[in-house]
């Protein structure tokens, strides 16, 4: 133990973006053949270390020691020469180009590319066999699913002999069935005494298969521990800086009357592409259905739909009565009207205007309230801004400051002014999607509190959400899509994460034992849909 | 029409095309990397004004060629700066070199040379002359009397300039530089995914100077071809907008070299035939049908699309239908009757002639010619993300 150099070691670092601190003094030990977990919230700086080490930033001060030899890395060129490999979390592929193409691409042998062409395809074969990455080395990028483009990033790194490898959010495009393969074949590169370095919000992904973890808070390394030494709550605890509740505190729901029914829904988009079939279900008054699904399957046009903002065919009854869904009063304003509220998936294009200051963004959509209105044609600034000190008070938006633009909030607190501007309207119906998408760990914990404390006032919540974590956690009742459709209904408490996991890769007979091969294929057909989706 | 005649207007086609095809290809290049360069027009404008200026001067046209090479690749660098290392927007930049170019050649032609704005006329060693190929006939009276394959021969394979047979030899070059080299694979990318070609430890901004200095290269050599082989000289805007119907095909080919060769032989077939009958004698109902059916094939199509189609080929059908009747009622004012006069042979108006390359380029860039997908990253500055 003693004689091994760490494969990395970083003594030092410090990185500054203007007045903003992104690394300060990091130091960090990662021995050959271990994985190694950072884990931080959104903005603590993890990936800004880890863009450093693989020379895309130079860091105002500090040393980087690769296998204990100090190494500068001005550029990837240096990291890539250095062994260095890195799986971003949007993948760096070119659509239009074979997984051949791909590999190659900046690791050519010479001038002319057929020789290196016909050696890559050699050496995948090898690396298919020694790791179990198997590719169509001819498939064209865009024509297959996440997983597989995921794997075509690792066989890059590993083409260019890398022997540290970071992989950067790698599940969260994943479904649980692909997020396990991932694990399987991470847990075979370490066997083979590659080092991998993971970077992640995900306790869970941590606690399962890094050797140690290092946590990170507002640009800081606050600790290094084993991970058999921890547990995800000391975890979580580390991370923000206080204790905080990792389960949903929730008594069991009590449904009344049902407030939404919807009925055969159907969907096609510009592309002719059928995004809808034949959606029905409903919710009730105090009840939280969950979706879930690996993103693109649908979830997204159904919140559309029900917003306002795309048309379909069905039927669909508020409160009893049909809603309008593709005439004169099928847009937002209407679905407002009739008490349906509604927290974006996309909170920087669709749930707030960033350039706009925080007051005016907790009035959009709402701006015809006669209590905004001075007379019939001026609005009433002053009104806004003191509904919208009251709302950021209540919900702990941090600067609690309305005049500063939105993009200056933090994630956290830019989801925090759209879930105020829409619950605190008092809907019947809330739509939310991806609630904690990019939003840190404490936050979560708030903006789930508001969600349950709504649905104990008797309202009906959609939540639509990619992370099964949050949908097993806050749901009352669980449907899963996919491809559109949705495959089934589950109560939380009978189901689990597999179940889930398979009925989100379109498999409906959830009892039989199924190969990954299986899902894989279910997922590259309906993948198409599937990839495009951001 | 004889033989001859078709043989000609193959020879003729060429001709035209070639300075579509080399601009073409140097849209090809420079948007293939991500770089959208309207400026093509501009480039090609100055690379014949420099190449015939300096030609004159120096009598050989062999410096005038590379004159021209070097102030279209000194624009490109303008531009590349413009859109490269300062972000910039790519369509400012290169309606920039176009005015540039479109004032600028006039303005120094009519300081140099003062001929009002146009430069001597070159001759001799200052002209590129037609190669003759061993064996073929010069003399049009002698081809006439040939045997067709020595018809063929002496008139469309033999007799053109060397930038001729250059400019058709670079579409296998580019399609070889593209698909079978490293540079190639490099550049596709950079246009398609310049993260992926940074992450991959390449540099974004080589490549797309490389590639817009090739674009540079090849409009020298269009623009030097315009005023010393297809011309003796410069005049003024002599490019004729060749620069933006290039950019057409580019659209038509797909940005693909051998589908940009098939497309720029079209339009030069539509210019030959603009050069050659001015004097286009039909019978009415002929006229009638072509432009009818043209109108209606534009109506069923944009009827399809639903789209802003509707309105522009809505538009050109309904003018080409109203030229059909026009020369109908026209044809019956001798006052032979309304169904002879659909037999009567009138002259085809030569501005319908004319008008045919850039009626075609309307039609291709209302996505007549099924779906052309750009470059992903075409006309977007690459700023790397945090």
């Amino acid at each position: 133990m003693t004689t091994t150099a760490p494969a990395i070691e970083l003594k030092g670092i410090s990185k500054a973006f203007g007045p903003v601190q992104a690394n300060k003094d990091i130091s960090i030990r990662v021995m050959p053949g271990t994985v190694h977990g950072i884990i931080g919230e959104n903005g603590a700086g993890k990936s800004t270390l880890m863009s450093i080490l693989y020379g895309f930033y130079k860091a105002d001060a500090g040393e980087i020691f690769i296998h204990g030899q100090k190494t500068e890395i001005p550029d990837s060129q240096a990291a890539i020469a250095a062994g260095i490999g890195m799986v971003f979390q949007h993948f760096k592929l070119v659509q239009n180009f074979s997984v051949l193409e791909n590999v190659v691409l900046g690791a050519e042998d010479g001038a002319m590319l057929r020789p290196s062409l016909a050696k890559a395809r050699e050496q995948l074969k090898t690396l298919a066999e020694e790791y179990e990455l198997h590719v169509d080395p001819d498939a064209i990028i865009e024509d297959i699913g996440v997983g597989m483009q995921q794997r075509v990033e690792i066989l890059k790194a590993l083409y260019r002999q890398a022997d540290i490898l970071i992989l950067d959010e790698p599940t969260g495009v994943l479904t649980p069935a692909e997020a396990d393969q991932l694990f399987r074949i991470l847990g075979r590169l370490k066997d083979e005494g590659k080092t991998i370095i993971l970077i992640t919000h995900k306790l869970r992904e941590i606690m399962d298969i890094t050797d140690t973890v290092s946590v990170m808070r507002r640009g800081e390394m606050t600790s290094t521990v084993k991970t058999s030494d921890t547990s995800p709550a000391d975890l979580a605890e580390r991370m923000v800086g206080r204790k905080v509740l990792l389960r949903v505190d929730k008594q069991p729901a009590q449904p009344k009357e049902t407030i939404l029914d919807v009925k055969g829904l159907n969907v096609t988009d510009e592309a002719g592409v059928h995004r809808l079939k034949d959606v029905s279900f409903n919710i009730k008054a105090g009840e939280i259905l969950g979706i879930a699904g690996v993103s693109g399957n649908g979830q997204s046009e159904l919140l559309e739909v029900l917003g306002g903002y795309t048309k379909a065919n069905g039927e669909i009854l508020m409160n009893g009565a049909p809603i309008d869904l593709t005439g004169a009063t099928s847009d937002g304003q209407s679905r407002r009207a009739r008490g349906i509220a509604h927290v974006p998936e996309d909170r920087h294009h669709e749930g707030l205007i960033l350039e706009f200051s925080a007051w005016e963004n907790t009035a959009f959509g709402y701006h015809h309230d006669p209590k905004y209105q001075r007379s019939n044609i001026l609005m009433d600034n002053a009104a806004i801004l003191q509904d919208a000190q009251e709302k950021m008070d209540r919900f702990d938006v941090r600067p609690p400051n309305p005049q500063l633009a939105a993009k200056n909030f933090s994630g956290g607190n830019q989801q925090k002014i759209v879930v105020a501007r829409e619950i605190e309207r008092d809907p019947d119906l809330l739509l939310v999607g991806q609630p904690t998408r990019g939003v840190d760990i404490g936050a979560i914990e708030f903006i789930h509190q508001q969600i349950v404390a709504l649905r104990d006032k008797g309202k009906a919540i959609l939540l639509v959400s990619v992370e099964l974590d949050e949908i097993m956690g806050l749901s009352d009742r669980i449907a899963v899509m996919f491809d559109g459709q949705i495959m089934g209904e589950r109560l939380p408490a009978e189901t689990d994460e597999k179940e889930l996991g398979l009925l989100m890769a379109g498999v409906t007979d959830t009892d039989k034992p199924h190969t990954i091969e299986e899902i894989e294929q279910n997922l590259a057909h309906a993948g198409a849909g599937a990839t495009k989706e951001v | 029409m004889d033989f001859f005649t078709i043989v000609q207007l193959g020879d003729a086609s060429i001709r035209m095309a070639i300075p579509l095809l080399l601009a073409c290809l140097a849209g090809l290049f420079s948007e293939r990397a991500g770089i959208f360069d309207i400026g093509l027009e501009g480039k090609m404008l100055a690379a014949a004004f420099l190449s015939a200026a300096v030609s004159f001067s120096t009598g050989s046209v062999w410096v005038g060629l590379f004159a021209g090479i070097g102030i279209s690749i000194v624009l490109s660098i303008i531009h590349g700066l413009a859109s490269i290392t300062f972000r910039g927007n790519q369509l400012i930049s290169g309606v920039a070199i176009n005015f540039f170019a479109a004032g600028l050649t006039v303005v120094i032609a009519q300081g140099w040379f003062k001929q009002g704005g146009r430069t001597p006329s070159l001759s001799g060693a200052a002209r590129f002359d037609g190669l003759d190929f061993p064996g073929a006939l010069t003399r049009v009276r002698d081809k006439m009397q040939a045997s067709p394959g020595m018809q063929f021969y002496s008139e469309f394979v033999s007799g053109h300039s060397i930038l001729v047979y250059i400019g058709l030899l670079t579409v296998p070059l580019t399609w070889w530089v593209l698909y079978r080299t490293r540079f190639g694979l490099r550049l596709r990318a950079v246009g398609e995914a310049p993260e992926a070609v940074d992450t991959a430890g390449i540099s974004v901004v080589r490549l797309r100077y490389a590639a817009v200095i090739i674009c540079g290269i090849l409009c020298g050599i269009a623009g030097a071809y315009l005023s010393t082989a297809v011309q003796a000289g410069f005049t003024k805007d002599m490019t004729a907008n060749r620069g933006f119907i290039a950019l057409a095909a580019l659209i038509f080919a797909k940005w693909r070299p051998w589908y940009a060769l098939g497309a720029c032989l079209l339009f030069g077939l539509f210019f030959a035939i603009d050069n050659r009958f001015q004097n286009i004698q039909l019978q009415v109902i002929w006229i009638m049908v072509l432009l009818v059916g043209a109108s209606i094939a534009m109506t069923v199509y944009a009827l399809r699309r639903e789209k802003i189609d509707v309105l522009v080929l809505g538009g050109l059908s309904a003018v080409l239908t109203a030229v059909a009747i026009m020369t109908w009622v026209g044809s019956t004012g001798e006052d032979i009757g309304a169904i002879a006069a659909l037999f009567e042979t009138v002259k085809v108006p030569s501005q319908l002639i004319q008008s045919l390359p850039y009626l075609f380029v309307v039609i291709v860039l209302a996505g007549f010619v099924g779906k052309a997908i750009p470059p992903r990253a075409g006309g977007e500055p690459y700023i790397k993300e945090r």
